[in-house]
Parts: C-alpha cells; sequence; structure tokens
C-alpha cells in the first residue's frame, strides 16, 4: 500500500499518496490548478507560473508542478493573491501576443484563450508595441509562429523525451527567446507532428491544416489508424466529406498521446486524384468504365464461368471483409485457395502456445508493453515500423525502468534506450538469446516482442525459451498493417479457416495460387502483381482497389472500393486487440468491400447471408462473434472505443509451415507498402528520401 | 579539429574536473572563442562532440549568453555599459562618443577588424560607473576623454 498523507487544500481535508506533486494532488481531489508548461509524464519545467499557489508559512507563492504534497500542508489554491498572481502571469504572457486569435488555427482549442477566459484580467498595461516575428516553415508539415509561443518547453521536451528525437531547442532570451530546430532554419527530423499536438496554443502548426477551417466547422471521428499493425487512434476531424486534419485530440485510444506521421498525415490518399470512383471492365484488351450493374454482373460471369478460383485477400480490409471474403471463396465459389500477404507468423505462435489459459494470457498486449518489466525484443526495426511500439518502450524505459533487450541483425535507434544489445547473424538470433538468458532469467515478467525474422520452427524454440524464464512469459508477433492480424485471425489463409481452425481442405499458398493455372482470381485490396509475375489475360480477374495499382491494371473487371475511413467495421491490431473502425466520411462512386462483395454474390445466386447494405456490417460482426473462436469478445466496450483483445490462444494449430511466405516489407516512417504511395504529405517531407531501415532487417 | 596544446591541456583538465561532463560547456566555448576568434560551426560541433551534446543545446547556450559571438569581433571589443547606474552617471554620452569615435554601432566591426563595439547592461561596477570593459579590461569612471585616452593607447598597440 502506498503511503498517504493528509493535507489542506482551500480548508478542505484531503488526502494523496506521499510524493505526489501538488497539481496531481489537486486534480484528483477534482480540484483544477491552471497550467501551462505542466505536462504529465514529461520532466519538470516549472516555466510558466501559471500554477501558483499559496503555501502556508511560505513568504513566497510556490509552483504547484514542483511541489511535493507533505502530511499537514495547508494549501491555498483560490483567494485573493493566487487571483492576482495569475492575471499578472496571463498579462505578461500576452504583453507580445498577437490578437489574432480570429485567424489563428488554435482558436477556439487554445489553452490560452481558455485561461485568459477563465482567469485573466479585463484589461491590459501593456501599450508598447508588440514586437513581431516572421513566422517560419520548418519543414511541409511544422510551421512555428514565434510570437504565439508561450515558452513552455512542451514541444522540446516531447521531443526530446518521448520521440527521443531531439530536434527542438530554445534561443536566445528575454522577450526574443523562440524555439528553434536543429538545422537552424528547418527541421530534420521524424515529422510525427507530436510536438504540434502538444502545443497548448498556435505556435507550432501542420502544413497540412493551417488556415484552412475553424475546429467548430468540423466533425470529429476518432478511429484506427490506416497503417501500420499498432492500431492507433487517430482523430478525424471532418468537414463536407473531407478530411480537413488528423490528431490526437482526445488521447484516448491505446496510442495514448501518439501518433506518428502517418497516423497523422496519411490520410490523404482519401482524397487522392488518382482514386479510381468508376467500375471498369476490360474491353479490347482496355479498361474502360461501366456502370455498377455492367461491373458487377461481369465479374459475376468471369467468376461462374471459370473452374477453379484463386482469392486473394487484403491486410487493410476490415474483419467483417475479410471473414465475407473467405466466406465467399469457400461456400460461394467453393475453391479451398485463399492466401493474403503475410508477414508474422501468428498461426506458428498460436500452436506454439496451444493449451495455455486465457488469463493470465501468454499473449500480450500493447499495454502490457507499457507495464511491463522487462521487453526482449528480436528483430524489427520498431522505430520505423511499428512506431507506437517504440514509443511504449521509450515510455516505459523512462518513466518505469523497464528494462529492453535487443537481438537484431543490426543497430537500431532503440539500442539506445536498451540494458543490452546483441547483433546476431541472420537465423541465428535464437541461439543469441542464450546470452541473455542470466540477465532475463532475474526479470519479474518478461515480454517477447519478434518481428518476421522469426518464424515457423524458431517459434517453437522462442517459447521454449520463454518457458525456461522464471517470471509470466508473454509473446508479441509483430505484422506489417492495420489487419494484417486480422487477416490470419479470420482465416484468409490456404490451411486455416476463422480462429486458427484447420480448414476443411487446404489450398494452395499465395505463391503457389499465382504460379498455378487457376482460371480465375478475386483479389480484394491486395498488390501481389507488385511481387509475383501475374500472367495477364491467362486467368480472369476480379480486382477490388482503391488505386489503379500494378495489380488493378491487369484487372478484367476492377471495382473502386472503399478506403478504411469510410466504413464501418473491426480491425486487429498485431497484439490482437480488436477496435472498431468509424464511417468518418463517404467517397463518391466508391463501395466497401463488403458491399462488392455481397453484391457479386447475390448475382452469383449465393446465400452467404448479410444482404443489406446499411447494417451488413454489424451483422457479420454479429456472425463473428458467434463463429469465431477467440472473438466472443464484449461488444459494449468495443461499441464505446476500447480495444479489447481477441482471445486466439486455442487448441493445437495443425498448419503448413511456409516461413518463406513470410516477410515484412521494411516500411519506413515514411513509406506504407503500396497505399503510402498515394500518400503525398509523407513523401514531402524531405527526409523521406534517405530513410531505410537498417541492413537485414524484416528479411 | 584540434586546439593549441595548453588549450588541449587545459579542456582535459576541465572534462575531469565536472561530474557530468556537460558542465564544462561554458567556460570550453569561452576558451575555444579566445583562441580560434569566434564560435565557428567546426568549434561547435567539436564541443559538441567532446561533451556528448547536441549542436542545437550548444547553439541554445550561446545564443542565450551575450558574450560569446559566432561572427568574429574586433581586435579590440569595446563594451560600452548603460544600465541605470552607467545612464545616471553618463553612461550613454560614452555611448555616444564611442559610436562617433570609432564610426561603428552596437555589434559592428570596423572596417581593418580592429575594434568592434557593443552596448551591454551591467558587469557589477557601479559604484565607479560608467563602465566599459576592452576585451577582459575594465574601466571605470568613463568619460569621453578618457575614453579616447584608452583608444588611442590601443592603437598604439596596448592592452591585451
Ligand atoms: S515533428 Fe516530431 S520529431 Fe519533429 S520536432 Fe516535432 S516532435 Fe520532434
Ligand atoms: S512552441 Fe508551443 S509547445 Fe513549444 S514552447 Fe512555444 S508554446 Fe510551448
Ligand atoms: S504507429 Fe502505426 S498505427 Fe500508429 S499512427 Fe503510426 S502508422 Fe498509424
Ligand atoms: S505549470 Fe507550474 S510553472 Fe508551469
Ligand atoms: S488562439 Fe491562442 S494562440 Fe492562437
Amino acid at each position: 500500500m502506498p503511503e498517504l498523507v493528509k493535507f489542506k487544500l482551500n480548508d478542505k481535508e484531503l488526502t494523496a499518496e506521499k510524493g505526489t506533486l501538488l497539481i496531481e494532488a489537486a486534480r484528483q481531489n477534482g480540484v483544477e490548478i491552471p497550467a501551462f508548461c505542466y505536462y504529465p509524464g514529461l520532466s519538470l519545467q516549472a516555466a510558466c507560473r501559471m500554477c501558483l499557489v499559496d503555501i502556508e508559512k511560505r513568504p513566497k507563492l510556490a509552483t504547484a508542478c514542483t511541489e511535493p504534497v507533505m502530511e499537514g500542508m495547508v494549501v491555498w489554491s483560490d483567494n485573493e493573491k493566487i487571483h492576482t498572481a495569475r492575471k499578472t502571469t496571463l498579462e505578461f504572457l500576452l504583453t507580445n501576443h498577437p490578437l489574432d486569435c480570429p485567424v489563428c488555427d488554435k482558436g477556439g482549442e487554445c489553452e490560452l484563450q481558455d485561461m485568459v477566459f477563465r482567469y485573466g484580467a479585463g484589461g491590459s498595461r501593456f501599450v508598447e508595441e508588440k514586437l513581431h516575428v516572421p513566422e517560419q516553415k520548418w519543414s511541409p508539415v511544422v510551421y512555428y509562429d514565434a510570437p504565439r509561443c508561450i515558452l513552455c518547453y512542451r514541444c522540446i521536451r516531447i521531443c526530446n523525451e518521448g520521440m527521443g528525437v531531439g530536434a527542438l531547442g530554445l534561443n536566445y532570451r528575454g522577450v526574443n527567446s523562440e524555439i528553434v530546430p536543429n538545422k537552424g532554419d528547418h527541421l530534420e527530423c521524424e515529422e510525427c507532428g507530436m510536438c504540434i499536438d502538444i502545443c497548448p496554443v498556435g505556435a507550432l502548426t501542420s502544413g497540412a491544416y493551417r488556415y484552412q477551417t475553424r475546429p467548430w466547422e468540423m466533425t470529429y471521428v476518432a478511429t484506427p489508424c490506416a497503417h501500420c499493425g499498432d492500431g492507433c487512434k487517430v482523430t478525424l476531424s471532418v468537414r463536407n466529406n473531407q478530411i480537413m486534419r488528423g490528431n490526437n485530440r482526445d488521447a484516448s485510444g491505446l496510442n495514448g498521446e501518439f501518433l506518428c506521421i502517418k497516423g497523422r498525415y496519411g490520410y490523404d490518399f482519401t482524397h487522392s486524384a488518382e482514386r479510381i470512383t468508376k467500375p471498369r471492365v476490360r474491353k479490347n484488351d482496355e479498361l474502360v468504365e461501366c456502370t455498377w450493374t455492367e461491373a458487377i454482373a461481369a465479374a459475376a460471369a468471369g467468376l461462374k464461368a471459370a473452374k477453379t478460383h484463386g482469392v486473394i485477400g487484403s491486410t487493410h480490409t476490415t474483419n467483417e471483409e475479410n471473414f465475407f471474403l473467405q466466406k465467399f471463396a469457400r461456400q460461394g465459389l467453393k475453391t479451398p485457395h485463399i492466401d493474403h500477404r503475410r508477414s508474422a507468423d501468428f498461426p506458428a505462435l498460436m500452436d506454439a502456445l496451444a493449451g495455455r489459459p486465457a488469463t493470465p494470457s501468454a499473449l500480450a498486449t500493447s499495454r502490457d508493453v507499457l507495464e511491463a518489466p522487462a521487453v526482449l525484443l528480436i528483430g524489427n526495426n520498431p522505430t520505423d515500423q511499428h512506431p507506437m511500439l517504440a514509443w511504449n518502450i521509450r515510455t516505459a524505459v523512462r518513466l518505469r525502468k523497464q528494462h529492453l533487450y535487443i537481438v537484431n541483425r543490426a543497430s537500431i535507434p532503440l539500442v539506445a534506450q536498451a540494458e543490452a544489445a546483441k547483433i546476431a547473424k541472420a537465423g541465428e538470433e535464437i541461439e543469441e538469446l542464450e546470452r541473455f538468458r542470466d540477465a532475463l532469467a532475474k526479470e519479474k515478467d518478461v515480454v517477447i516482442i519478434f518481428g518476421s525474422e522469426v518464424k515457423g520452427a524458431d517459434i517453437t524454440k522462442l517459447v521454449a525459451f520463454g518457458d525456461t524464464l522464471p517470471g509470466h512469459t508473454r509473446y508479441i508477433a509483430l505484422a506489417d498493417n492495420a489487419n494484417s492480424r486480422g487477416a490470419v485471425d479470420m482465416g484468409v489463409l490456404p490451411d486455416l479457416g476463422p480462429g486458427y481452425q484447420p480448414a476443411a481442405q487446404a489450398g494452395m499458398a499465395l505463391d503457389e495460387m499465382l504460379a498455378g493455372n487457376l482460371e480465375a482470381f478475386l483479389i480484394v485490396g491486395a498488390n501481389p502483381a507488385r511481387r509475383y509475375l501475374i500472367q495477364a489475360g491467362k486467368a480472369f480477374v476480379v480486382v477490388q482497389d482503391m488505386f489503379l495499382t500494378e495489380t488493378a491494371q491487369i484487372a478484367d473487371v476492377l471495382l473502386p472500393s472503399a478506403g478504411p475511413y469510410e466504413k464501418g467495421g473491426t480491425v486487429t491490431n498485431t497484439y490482437g486487440e480488436v477496435q472498431r473502425q468509424k464511417l468518418g466520411l463517404l467517397v463518391n462512386g466508391a463501395k466497401t468491400d463488403l458491399e462488392i462483395l455481397s453484391l457479386i454474390a447475390r448475382a452469383m445466386g449465393f446465400d452467404l447471408g448479410a444482404a443489406n447494405a446499411a447494417t451488413q456490417s454489424n451483422e457479420v460482426f454479429e456472425e463473428i462473434r458467434r463463429s469465431v473462436k477467440g472473438y466472443n469478445i464484449a461488444a459494449a466496450a468495443l461499441w464505446t472505443g476500447s480495444a479489447v483483445p481477441a482471445v486466439t490462444l486455442n487448441g493445437a494449430v495443425p498448419h503448413r509451415d511456409r516461413p518463406d511466405l513470410i516477410a515484412s516489407s521494411n516500411d519506413t516512417l515514411f513509406t506504407s507498402g503500396t497505399l503510402g504511395r498515394y500518400c503525398s504529405a509523407l513523401s514531402a517531407v524531405a527526409e523521406a528520401k534517405e530513410r531505410k531501415n537498417p541492413e537485414g532487417i524484416g528479411k | 579539429m584540434t586546439f593549441s596544446a595548453p588549450l588541449e591541456k587545459r579542456f582535459a583538465r576541465m572534462l575531469q574536473s565536472y561530474p557530468q561532463k556537460r558542465s564544462a560547456l561554458v567556460p570550453m566555448l569561452m576558451y575555444a572563442q579566445d583562441e580560434v576568434g569566434s564560435l565557428t560551426d567546426e568549434v561547435i560541433a567539436e564541443i559538441a562532440d567532446r561533451l556528448g551534446v547536441t549542436v542545437l543545446q550548444v547553439n541554445e547556450v550561446i545564443g542565450y549568453y551575450s558574450m560569446m559571438h559566432k561572427k568574429p569581433l574586433g581586435q579590440y571589443h569595446v563594451q560600452v555599459y548603460t544600465n541605470i547606474s552607467c545612464m545616471l552617471r553618463g553612461g550613454f554620452k560614452v555611448w555616444d562618443h564611442a559610436r562617433k569615435t570609432l564610426g561603428i554601432g552596437h555589434k559592428q566591426v570596423d572596417a581593418d577588424g580592429r575594434f568592434s563595439l557593443e552596448e551591454v547592461e551591467c558587469i557589477g561596477s557601479c559604484c565607479w560607473a560608467p563602465a566599459m570593459q576592452v576585451n577582459y579590461d575594465y574601466h571605470h569612471n568613463v568619460t569621453p576623454e578618457s575614453f579616447d585616452r584608452v583608444i588611442n593607447e590601443l592603437k598604439k598597440g596596448g592592452g591585451q
């Protein structure tokens, strides 16, 4: 039990845990002490003087953000002295602050506005001319307006401590003080925009959003990010069916404060000029636009005429869509040949852990990473491939003294946070673990996280190693995309159906399908032509996609699909946490993959249920909850925005090992597979050109 | 880059003197500036590297202190004090006279690089105001006449 102390705040007797900062102790008891520079989780700065309180027997006012609460302390946060102090502090902050709130991006959601409204004086004694300096463009996505800056150091601290980048500093002094970027007049950094989100005023603004709209003109939709497998929640600010901004408005997701550049700026594919919004069919060897009726009929006829079919699913579409797709394949087309691009060996992991109890689970969630006393990371470069994971690890090392052990083929940025790191030759990662055995044996509980380098039989060996550790060992396999895990859980595999149950009849894997003589393909939200040679003309190819990808170009029927921000449904991140995707906006002409599939199903006379376009994703989800092992999850929690772990540890998983098919696409912070090519914000930043994952990662 | 042998020796000693290496930053910058003439990008990168801090952090410190310069000063850097005590006792008269005599303004260097001028706040010589400082030499109770004497002396090659 933590020790409690008694103290008095505004004449009320209260208690708090010993050592709690006064500002937090007050907050816990429902009293707000205003603050600018104080930010939970960051180092203390005491720069703004907004949090002043009156402590008994102290001659001067004290900063509540640095004062630990003590037994018997008598504190006032609400008396005449404090009111005057706050008014003066705000008057000072406003001496050079331009009163341009009517055009400032932050107007309406600005902490300075709110503070002045609540605590400020009615007038100002400052009649001198304000010091003005021009705004600065630090990168295509980060702008700085020095006159609006209140010098709270939040941006500097989030970049130093949270991001571990250290790209911001404070230069000059007094009235001339301003925030400076690391390259003099521009930034060289991760371009995450965390500094913009954390800025209490409109000093740091987003290149994608500035001077576009007012906060109260938009609606806000919190939904999982479309890109990597971490599943951050991003808030889309939408006006007139257009995404104006991506940010982390309420920090209510499993990502806490965090978003990387992809979550924050990588929504622009939605409005890309390259979106296809009209169906096309091939006529005289050319894809020509047509009506939906014609395209669906052509797809149905072509698929019906073929005797053998291959079906390829997506790592970006929803669980409902992938579940329906495998049903379409197995029950509709009656083909066993279904697969997707794999980047983590989930079946091998579930098999190795078969028979373990649901609680405490042997699978770790993203929150477990934050709380684990020790993490063993094998392979992967989370800083680029799983930015939120890297953020969680940095946070845990910084705030909870987590011990990080790394085995990798190259040195990765997280080595800076590591207790110990070893370079291993490709394929020798597991043997290399022996060197950590003694250290790991002293740790309480270890979370073992591994990239696509560890697969097949290595996973069995890894679990055997984990079993020898004394504590409760938990595992995380890292897969590339927003719903890579969901694709596996929903049975978009040739050997496994939904819930890791053996398929009634085993089919061909992706490479075998594409090399074989199948007569027709149905490819949904995937771009296999990027890696494999698909011989156009040989087979009948139906493609559902947002863009004219390499695969879409060889289609016989091309059906324009809706993007992840344009539909409901659920997705499962690489940690197995299921989240609800929310409809943010509609793009004219596109239909969701689920709707397209049910239209084709109906045209082919399949009875696969879920025909009503408006409610079908909910209906399919209910079917998933009823029938997929591990997915009978609490719908209420899901519906109110929580991330709910699926319970995918069941019996043994008899699967066909194909380690050669498991590979990461090694995305950097500025790439995102095929989807990333249509995000202009990602390629606009200068760092995008140089950024590479170290040699040997993710193979 | 390397500095002169005596300075390298001094730096080596400094690095041992603090529990944290970075504490040596300010004195190292001052000594390096005296030797090199100004804090060039090369000097900044070198010191950042030796102390395990970023170039940005070194620049933060340089930007904060008015006695650190990124551009070369004159051979004699003349600083005239005009804060309250000096102001009350004729500091501005000296300042105006200095600008006229040297033909340069605040933070400027003359054509042959001999003199540079700067208006500054306070060196704690209020009891002998107005004060002036040339490189590391203090001059007290300055008048336009005594200012001329000091400058002429320097022109003849005196001073440090
Ligand atoms: S965008 Fe991110 S990495 Fe760049 S300065 Fe801001 S916080 Fe730091
Ligand atoms: S730019 Fe914003 S976050 Fe950074 S110091 Fe200024 S007000 Fe604070
Ligand atoms: S870490 Fe992954 S899920 Fe989170 S914002 Fe970045 S790309 Fe999106
Ligand atoms: S919040 Fe305490 S000084 Fe800024
Ligand atoms: S409205 Fe507050 S800084 Fe712009």
